[in-house]
């Protein structure tokens, strides 16, 4: 299970052997980036096309082959960080397409019926005038029907179950001044209000289609897992036989051959053999654990050193995968409970403007008996009042926020995350690959002979061990001939070099007695004797220290929750001057923890990676994922940072509280209009050509106020010129499993 | 008046076109990259007509 197989699960078959593969690359800000990524992907064996996008910052692949290219690695070469994201659907989404032709529509009528209307106002002749009437009545009538097919749809399918909604007060407004209007075109009359229904409706669908943009565009994380297809294992039967079976079909008893470098499929415990499992996908551990005949392990666990054969105790539904799709189905009721501001407004607005604007037509009625008047005094207050503005006041805000922070490497997945975001008291941190990196990184390699760091690179390089890699890494290149290496399970390497027996790995395996350094770690020893000792630590993501004391400084509370050995959360913790943190948490524990925390009355923002957070993250009032995170985090995530800094935390903190103290002057700004203009309609002041002018007014100034969110600083991760150590950027996720 | 006749149908159709251009240019993909576009210009490669 490599990256190239999770590339070739992340891409789209477009038939005839063409695979298409999306990577974000937050890093792209030029021309020069652009035509380094796609030179750079375009040399990649397989490659056929790759195209950027620099608005989206998103590169899409076309290749051909069995074999997916290493195409990260290959933007890696060129100086780009990357992430695989889906391939985008959004051009796809059919309800947007539908929304922007409608505006288009809109848009089209209402200026021309505008441009008619001006010169009937200027001072037409009654024959100009009615030919004028004419023409618009012609043009609005197939723009309500196409575009206010829109309003009408919802509001009917409201008005059928009894209900009533935003939508309601604008298709009566709006057909009945397209009907009124037409009623007086046809008697010849001084006025027609055609420009009034069709520029409502080009206001209005502007700040629906805003606001559809912001809506939840995510799929859901359980649709995430199903991608994540699971795949065969190799199953051992008992006359010897071997069969790839896919992972649904494997029962418990079944003995399974796992080799090096495969994911457990599903729960089960080892028959034969020993190895070092890499844990930090499933429970969070950073060191890797040794396992031997009889130890129990969980699906999604990497086996890293040597081959074992186990058996499986559990069906895939019931294993640990299983477990995390229930928990988190079980979660996401708990968020349900969230109401949208713009919902809660509206469904108190809406009975509010139906009752004035039918107790205007009877008081208009009642005092003067001339129906016709009373309709149109009626229409004018149902124009004026009409939610324009209200519409607006939140989509634009969250499409600014939105924009805003995307230009600082985070993605925001649904617009009422940053609602709730705005609203924290708790932040809650996962620590293996949230707080750190979730890769141990060798820190005295400066003190090491370099001859000495050279072998044992050489050594390192022949196992998939985080702590084998990390050396391998740091070590210079050295030719030298390695001959009967072996690796030997939780305990490290050996191998002849140059006729010394070389041993890499725990100290009291490596080094016979009297060969001094009996403490426990990782060593190098030449023939039972100590030669280095290396000191590994998982590092840290940039600027967490700072993203912490920034939280903190804005007075919330942090804590850690984690899955890791208490000693080793216990380190990070203090190194980031943190004082709650809570180890070995299983991921129901931390669901747990969060179901406290709001029982408590806290609002918390969980920032988390690995697949054992999922059900956390759909817990939380509000979730951020980095974007090397698992799949399934991903998906479940309001926010996802793509960058490596953790800054990107406090960063879309501030963007999420200036939003919502923008939303609230837009609300405040829009009411306010409602309030005064309300009853200058209802004494039948206002013409409705007044009334939507009034309404368009109010709609530019609750987006210009938008627009001053523009003006948050924020401090970039690109601010800073450094780029962050090239590294791997997604540790294979669970395909094997589930 | 009779300049009207053909001069207001004329406004209606050339509104209409544009419309149809809009329309078109939004279908064909020519919003998805602003940015890209302006800086593509920067980029020569004569040799690739097709585009990497």
């Amino acid at each position: 299970m490599s990256l190239r197989d999770e590339i070739r699960l992340a891409s789209r078959d477009l038939g005839q052997g063409r695979f298409q593969t999306d990577l974000s690359v937050p890093g792209a800000r030029c021309a020069a980036c652009i035509g380094k990524i796609e030179k750079g992907l375009g040399q990649v064996p397989g490659v056929e096309a790759a195209r950027m996008n620099l608005t989206a910052k998103r590169v899409s692949v076309t290749w051909r082959g069995t074999e997916a290219p290493d195409l990260i690695a290959a933007l890696d070469g060129v100086g780009f960080e990357a992430n695989l994201t889906g391939v985008a659907d959004e051009a796809k989404d059919p309800e947007l397409g539908r929304l922007i032709r409608a505006l288009c529509v809109a848009g089209f009528g209402a200026m021309n019926i505008m441009m008619l209307s001006v010169s009937v106002w200027s001072g037409a002749d009654d024959e100009t005038r009615r030919i004028f009437h004419w023409i618009s009545a012609a043009i609005a009538f197939p723009c309500l029907l196409y575009s206010g097919r829109i309003f009408f749809q919802s509001a009917w399918s409201a008005l059928r179950r009894g209900r009533t909604n935003m939508d309601v007060p604008i298709s009566i407004g709006v057909c009945l001044a397209f009907g009124l209007s037409l009623y007086d075109t046809i008697q010849n009359g001084h006025y027609a209000y055609f420009d009034a229904a069709i520029s409502l409706l080009f206001f209005l669908l502007i700040g629906r289609t805003l606001d559809h943009m912001m809506r939840d565009r995510a799929r859901t994380a359980v649709s995430g897992l199903a991608r994540l297809a699971p795949r065969g294992a190799t199953v051992m039967h008992a006359d010897g036989r071997r069969e790839h079976l896919a992972v649904a079909r494997i029962e418990p008893g079944m003995r399974i051959l796992l080799a090096a470098g495969d994911r457990v499929p599903v729960d089960g415990r080892v028959e034969e053999g020993a190895s070092d499992l890499d844990c930090a996908i499933a429970t969070g551990e950073s060191e890797p654990r040794r396992v031997e005949r009889g130890a129990e392990i969980q699906a999604g666990m990497l086996n890293l050193s040597a081959p074992l054969v186990m058996t499986a105790t559990a069906r895939a539904e019931d294993s640990f995968l299983g477990e995390m799709m229930r928990l988190m189905q079980e979660a996401e009721g708990g968020r349900a409970g969230y109401r949208r501001i713009a919902d809660r407004a509206a469904s108190l607005y809406s009975p509010v403007i139906h009752a004035a604007a039918f107790l205007t037509f009877l008081g208009w009625l009642a005092a003067t008996g001339d129906w016709h008047h009373a309709i149109t005094v009626a229409i004018s207050v149902l124009i004026i009042t009409c939610p324009c503005a209200l519409g607006l006041a939140v989509p634009m805000v969250q499409v600014m926020a939105a924009s805003r922070l995307f230009e600082a490497g985070v993605m925001v997945k649904d617009g009422a995350g940053i609602e709730r975001l705005a609203g924290i008291d708790t932040v809650v941190f996962d620590k293996t690959g949230t707080l750190t990196l979730g890769r141990p990184r060798l820190v005295n390699g400066a003190e090491i002979n370099p001859a000495d760091l050279g072998v044992a690179g050489v050594l390192a390089a022949r196992s998939n061990h985080p702590a084998s890699r990390a050396i391998a890494a740091e070590a210079p290149p050295l030719l030298v001939g390695l001959t009967a290496a072996s690796e030997h399970a939780g305990l490290g390497i050996e191998g002849v070099i140059e006729g010394h027996r070389y041993r890499l790995g725990r100290s009291e395996w490596a080094v016979e007695r009297g060969g001094g350094g009996q403490e426990p770690g990782t060593v190098l020893s030449r023939d039972g004797r100590l030669v280095s000792r290396f000191t590994l630590e998982d590092t840290l993501r940039p600027d967490a220290r700072e993203a912490v004391d920034v939280l903190k400084a804005h007075g919330l509370k942090v804590l850690i929750l984690s899955g890791d050995a208490p000693s080793t959360v216990a380190a990070v913790a203090s190194r980031l001057g943190i004082a709650d943190f809570a180890a070995e948490l299983l991921p129901a524990g931390k669901v747990a923890w969060l179901d406290q925390l709001a029982a408590e009355g806290r609002k918390a923002l969980m920032v988390g990676d690995g697949l054992n957070d999922a059900p956390a993250l759909t817990a939380a009032h509000v979730s951020m994922a980095p974007a090397d995170a698992a799949d399934i985090g991903r998906n479940a995530a309001d926010f996802v940072f793509l960058h490596k800094g953790l800054e990107a935390v406090p960063a879309t903190l501030e963007v999420a509280r200036r939003a919502n103290q923008l939303v609230r002057q837009n609300f405040a700004l829009s009411i306010g209009y409602n309030i005064l203009a309300l009853p200058i309609a209802v004494a039948g002041l206002v013409t409705p050509l007044i009334a939507a002018l009034a309404m368009s007014l109010s709609s530019i100034i609750v987006v210009a106020n938008a627009l001053r969110l523009r003006r948050v600083r924020l401090e970039t991760p690109m601010s800073k010129s450094v780029r962050p150590p090239s590294t791997r950027p997604v540790e294979p996720v669970l395909e094997a499993a589930a | 008046m009779s300049s009207l006749v053909f001069l207001i149908p004329l406004a209606l159709v050339l509104g209409a076109g544009a419309l149809w251009a809009f329309m078109w240019s939004l279908r064909s993909g020519q919003y998805d990259d602003l940015d890209g576009a302006a800086e593509r210009i920067f980029l020569d490669d004569e040799d690739s007509p097709n585009g990497p």
